[in-house]
């Protein structure tokens, strides 16, 4: 089946071929019989020993085997010779099927089987490894088995390690030995032996790994390794807040009305509901967050025991960013009242990273949330135009300071071995400058430093990192869209690291009444990131780009106008995580790829049926199921949002069919293609 | 007994029970199954840990975790399982290169990362995965000849335009690898004369990685060959007429 070279059967092989096969069904007929019948004797044992060593994937008779030893067992469990015996041939004949095909898994349960049944010795079993092990370093049958016998006889994971130094001695090229060392490594690192603090063991595996990336700069065994070691330099365990809308220190004005409106700040907010997010981004997935793990402190009444939800899929209960609605409007009149709101993060324990580590010490922010009574008067179903010009948005700066997030990354990286060590590998990789692995570990080492760096400095690390990745899309073009995602991500890094260069991507919108929009149109963005920098914006134009999904958009809470034409969205699955943006009224997909392909991407990246998360169907749903089975995706994404306004021309999925589905589906719609819909 | 063997008098064992059931799929005749037994003889093999044995002799492996969730999701059945069990079992498979073994703490595998990406994505759980992370290590299979290869430093095999490609995917990283030269790559497996598709080219063919090759080219949507769902192995249309019809 593998390997075989392709020739045409000469009449003596075909002969041969056939003889054997006839052989082959009659021993196997005659297992059969004996099976069935349940017959144990030494003869038709015998047959079946004879019918594994030819064909060792006959999993039946490795069953009937297993069958014909408890069948023996049963009698004679006083005599432990006897018993001996019978384990040592089963041994013997597990051998003998391994020796046909050494990845047999019949074959090497039913050792594990046997052995725990309580027969053989670990030297034993160690020395069969050692030959297997050695015909085949790569032979993962043989290394669970090891794990298997590790486990059984509680070889330290020390004498292990050593195994595998021995096995990278030998020969670094084996990416199965450098496997089994982080399995082992991090599990002593975790439990803090003896000997295995981070400080000075990460360190001395840079040293062990670089030989193995040095020497032959295609070989992969040490590049993964090499990643991780620099994950546990770079990411600590315990989980941080990274930022939040509001942030700390910002004073936000909240209006009543329609959010789809005419505000110039920067920190301006309003919706139908009378309730603003409050919105939490954590550096890792938690959970347990919650009304008691997160104390609010305001007199804004009606804020008892709020609901806090992760911003995720639905069968997940942890997420990187968390969101409860504060209310505003009351009963009572409130002329221009300032509230301030003070939030504590980790008030008590409770939350918990996905990896099972709690929350640090707990943390405190405040903002001071201006309500203002009055109504939005401008009409709230206007039509909102992308195309009508956009002029320069003087910053004041009390406006940016809503733009200034926690820079939490400090904090994590003041460990001195943390930052010795990136420094370290950074100067090492610069002496690789001509292969595919020394670049791209330079530019991930940059990206790791860049993220602690002052202002000052950040902008020519990330210069050089878009420089080192623009030069591997050409270096190693069959990866050439991993290099150009990883691009965008640092593009955008670079864009959100600091209020100056932020502030050049902010317009004001003059058909909206001079809102403020973040403009990343014609950037050739790939992808999405700093998002986490990015939370108070509302109105966001990312046409032009190169996006095929708004994976990471679901943390932009207050957003409400959005611009994805002329990119690269193939389907309404990939715009699964718009419906987390209960604020978005206005949606341009226009000129994209939605309906041009038959294979879909995102389809199980997106709550649905077919990933068992999301059940059919409201009355809409079941009023025309074919169409809702044609448009399942669109059905879902659009069903769950609030739009007013949408636009789809220059989709190959747009037309007559489609639009109808789509006033079917999204009742509240004003706006479809530009044109307003009748009501 | 509720299980499926791999031929008539031989055993019953969860992966015949799988295939079983997705060619009555295939041809719309799921109908003629005691859907109560094969579902009960499935689920039964349920461990505590939530992990799945193959069979009665207990051979545990997240190969038969994606089997068990496969083949009750197309019965309609998974609510017969500890769902929740199951996918903490697979995420105990994950390892730190982001992919999956059979085991905890075993290799990552294309083939195993296939299993558990796949069991992860027909509960809605794909949010365990790294896509990031095991994208990076499930782009760099595709080696220079443009075919892709199971795991580092070893030989590329067109199976693994099934297993790798699905993956990719299954988690939208598809992108990172350069299709086209995959599509060279099965095309030249191709037996010209006799039919068939083989591991590498020049070597012998067979219905399994003849099978393979074609749904790879599915996946990589060349052109006449039907779209093919990357978590069941299935036609889209068969498995959207089961899934989103009520």
């Amino acid at each position: 089946m593998h390997g075989r070279p392709r020739k045409a059967y000469k009449p003596e092989e075909e002969a041969a071929s056939a003889a054997k096969a006839a052989k082959l069904r009659g021993l196997q007929s005659q297992f059969m019989a004996n099976h069935h019948n349940k017959i144990y004797t030494k003869e038709a044992v015998d047959l079946s020993t004879k019918l594994l060593e030819i064909n060792p994937e006959a999993y039946t008779a490795w069953n009937y085997r297993k069958l014909a030893v408890e069948d023996k067992l049963s009698g004679i469990e006083s005599d432990p010779d006897l018993v001996k015996t019978i384990l040592d041939e089963e041994l013997r004949v597990v051998e003998s099927a391994l020796k046909q095909n050494f990845k047999s898994y019949g074959a090497w349960h039913h050792r594990k089987w046997v052995l725990s049944k309580g027969n053989s010795s670990v030297g034993n079993e160690l020395r069969l490894l050692d030959n297997f092990q050695k015909l085949d370093t790569r032979n993962f049958h043989a290394w669970n088995y090891r794990r298997f016998v590790v486990e059984l006889t509680k070889r330290s994971e020390q004498d292990e390690l050593e195994y595998t130094d021995d096995m990278i001695g030998s020969d670094f090229s084996n990416y199965s030995a450098w496997h089994n060392r982080s399995v082992l490594l991090s599990s002593l690192l975790a439990r803090k032996a003896d000997g295995f603090l981070p400080n000075k063991k990460i360190p001395d595996e840079y040293k062990l790994v670089q030989n193995a990336i040095f020497t032959d700069e295609d070989d992969q065994s040490g590049w993964f390794y090499h990643l991780w070691l620099l994950d546990q330099t770079v990411n600590v365990e315990t989980p941080l807040l990274t930022s939040s809308w509001p942030s700390h220190s910002s004073r936000i004005s909240l209006y009543a009305g329609c959010s789809k409106g005419s505000f110039s700040k920067l920190t301006t907010f309003g919706s139908e509901s009378g309730s603003f997010p409050l919105v939490l981004y954590f550096d890792q997935a938690v959970g347990g967050v919650s009304s008691s793990t997160v104390t609010i402190d305001s007199e804004l009444k009606g804020n008892e025991d709020l609901v806090w939800e992760p911003v995720s899929k639905k069968n997940s209960q942890v997420s990187c960013v968390w969101v409860a609605r504060l209310k505003y409007i009351s009963s009572e009149p409130c002329f221009g009242k300032e509230y301030k709101v003070k939030v504590r993060v980790g008030n008590s324990p409770g939350i918990v990273s996905s990896r099972g580590c709690n929350f640090s010490a707990s943390y405190e922010f405040v903002f001071t949330a201006h309500v203002h009574d009055t109504v939005e008067e401008s009409s709230q179903d206007g039509i909102v135009s992308w195309k009508d010009g956009f002029d320069i948005w003087d910053a004041e700066s009390k406006d940016l300071n809503a733009l200034a997030t926690l820079d939490r990354s400090n904090a994590q990286m003041d460990s001195k071995w943390r930052q010795e060590a990136i420094a370290e590998e950074i100067d090492l990789f610069r002496e690789l400058p001509d292969s595919k692995i020394g670049k791209l570990t330079l530019a991930r080492l940059l990206m790791a430093k860049a993220m602690i760096s002052d202002d000052a400095v950040k902008g020519v690390h990330y210069n050089e990192i878009l420089e080192l990745y623009k030069d591997l899309m050409a270096l190693d073009s069959s990866h050439y869209q991993y290099y150009k995602d990883e691009h965008s991500v640092a593009l955008l890094r670079k864009v959100t690291s600091s209020t100056e260069d932020l502030s050049g991507h902010l317009f004001r919108c003059r058909n909206m009444n001079n809102s403020v929009c973040l403009r990343l149109n014609n950037l050739s963005l790939s992808r999405i990131a700093s998002v986490e920098k990015l939370l108070f914006v509302q109105m966001l134009d990312l046409s032009h780009n190169e996006l095929h999904s708004t994976e990471g958009l679901e943390a932009m809470q207050l957003l409400s106008c959005l611009n994805l034409s002329h990119n690269r969205i193939r389907s309404f699955s990939s715009l699964d995580s718009l419906r987390h943006l209960k604020q978005l009224r206005v949606l341009d997909v226009s000129h994209n790829h939605i309906g041009e392909h038959s294979v879909d991407t995102t389809r199980y990246l997106c709550s649905s049926p077919l990933s068992n998360s999301e059940w059919p169907q409201d009355e809409v749903g079941s009023q025309m199921p074919s169409l809702v089975t044609k448009y399942w995706d669109a059905y879902f994404v659009l069903r769950d949002l609030n739009l007013k306004q949408l636009d789809i021309t220059g989709n190959v999925i747009a037309g007559d069919e489609f639009s109808s589905f789509v006033l079917q589906v999204a009742p509240k719609l004003v706006w479809l293609d530009g044109k307003k819909l009748e009501i | 007994m509720g299980g499926f063997a791999g031929n008539t008098g031989h055993d019953p064992h969860v992966l015949y029970t799988l295939s079983a059931v997705q060619i009555l799929a295939l041809f719309d005749k799921l109908d003629i199954l005691d859907v109560g037994k094969v579902s009960s003889y499935v689920a039964g093999l349920q461990n505590e840990d939530g992990s799945f044995s193959g069979d009665m002799w207990g051979e545990v492996d997240t190969r038969f975790s994606y089997i068990a969730i496969c083949c009750l999701s197309i019965l309609k059945c998974l609510d017969k399982i500890s769902v929740e069990k199951a996918v903490d079992y697979i995420v105990s498979c994950k390892n730190l290169d982001g992919g999956f073994g059979c085991t905890p703490g075993a290799e990552s595998h294309a083939g195993q990362i296939f299993c558990c990406v796949g069991a992860l994505a027909i509960t809605g759980s794909l949010h365990h995965v790294d896509k990031d992370l095991l994208g990076w290590w499930l782009c760099e299979r595709q080696v220079k000849s443009g075919g892709l290869n199971g795991r580092p430093e070893k030989l590329p095999d067109v199976c693994y335009s099934w297993w790798v490609l699905s993956s990719l995917i299954m988690i939208d990283r598809v992108h990172w690898i350069d299709k086209a030269k995959l599509v060279k790559f099965i095309l030249d497996c191709q037996d010209l004369e006799n039919g068939g598709i083989s591991d590498r080219p020049d070597d012998a063919v067979d219905i399994f990685h003849t099978y393979f090759g074609v749904a790879g080219l599915s996946l990589l949507e060349y052109p006449g060959v039907k779209a093919i769902d990357p978590a069941y192995a299935l036609p889209v249309d068969v498995i959207n007429r089961i899934l989103l019809t009520k």
